[in-house]
């Protein structure tokens, strides 16, 4: 089973279409979730959506994160601490950009590769 | 030792909702000037959401109700407030023993300010809600009233307007960030303010 990816954007009109990208770049292989918005529909991000996005794309594998900005990435550390062990430490927040990283992970993902080959692809794209 | 009833949790809850409420507009006049202005208008979600539930809440042991309420406004405030506020409560909850005096509560309030830290990865002097939890732990440790922690926590968070942003939205604006109140600070203030108000009542 691949790895999981999920894209985690303030917007999401954001977060779907990194997603859409993902899926006409790379292909059905991988498990793949987005979310956006709080939790009444406004720009921000919902620990609840994140929690059923991770959910929904969950792997034995493990699960790569994708975020945007500081509340997002908040969010999903939140989200991901609700989850809990024994998955919690088999998902990973990528410190990446999120469109680019969302397509390097999941294009690495696709070829079986583990989480942490999946993550360190997505994070090759970060600033030092 | 105090032991806060159920009915005190009540009065809490529901002060500090409707003193969210009135101040929604100011809180978020005040994101709108460093940060993306949806502050008040989050935390009011949060509030609500938690009035919403109180029957509930107020049927279980106060750190258990604590901790359900920090997961609720987690799950409703959305924005970075909702993990940093809702942390603070959850882990007030975990800490606090259902009866307490007052090197107890401060125990607790302690690791719950380290837990918001760990949160956001953030210390104080960042322009951040910090910057008024930090001096309330101090004030705490000192021994001061109420009343003067109050007292403290307002002064902490008119202290912010100066500060340089270094963590949180804020931060994109650099500079810009000096000469408005962190909204987060504020915030925290005002609950401050909340429940001393409503400590000083006690017999």
């Amino acid at each position: 089973m691949n790895v999981g990816i999920v894209i985690v954007s303030h917007s999401p009109l954001v977060a779907e279409g990194a997603a859409q990208m993902v899926r006409q770049m790379v292909g059905d292989e991988v498990p793949l979730a987005w979310c956006g918005g709080d939790p009444s529909g406004g720009l921000g991000t919902s620990v609840e959506a994140i929690t059923n996005a991770i959910e929904s794309v969950w792997s034995e594998a493990g699960v790569a994160v994708l975020v945007d900005l500081g509340g997002a990435e908040t969010n999903s550390e939140m989200a991901i601490e609700f989850i809990g062990e024994p998955r919690a430490s088999r998902i990973v927040i990528c410190n990446a950009p999120i469109v680019e990283g969302a397509i390097m992970a999941a294009t690495e993902a696709s070829g079986g590769a583990a989480l942490s080959s999946v993550v360190a692809t997505a994070e090759e794209l970060s600033p030092l | 030792m105090t032991r806060l009833s159920s009915d005190d949790f009540r009065a809490l809850v529901t002060a500090m909702a409707s003193a969210v409420a009135d101040n929604a507009e100011r809180l978020t006049e005040l994101d709108r000037a460093i940060g993306d202005g949806d502050h008040g208008a989050n935390m009011q979600r949060g509030f609500d959401a938690v009035a919403a539930d109180l029957d509930t809440l107020a049927a279980k042991p106060l750190p258990e109700a604590l901790k359900a309420a920090g997961m609720k406004l987690v799950m409703t405030v959305g924005g970075a407030s909702g993990p940093l506020v809702g942390t603070f409560f959850m882990t007030l909850g975990k800490e606090l023993p259902e009866e307490f005096d007052r090197a107890g509560f401060t125990e607790a309030f302690s690791k719950a300010v380290a837990a918001v830290a760990a949160r956001g990865k953030s210390h104080q002097g960042q322009k951040t809600l910090l910057d008024v939890l930090f001096p309330m732990q101090a004030a705490l440790e000192d021994g001061k009233s109420v009343g003067e922690i109050a007292t403290i926590a307002g002064q902490a968070a008119e202290a912010t307007i100066p500060i340089l942003a270094t963590r949180g939205r804020a931060s994109f604006l650099g500079e810009r960030s000096i000469g408005h109140m962190d909204p987060g600070a504020a915030s925290v203030a005002l609950l401050a303010s909340v429940a001393a108000s409503m400590l000083e009542q006690q017999p």
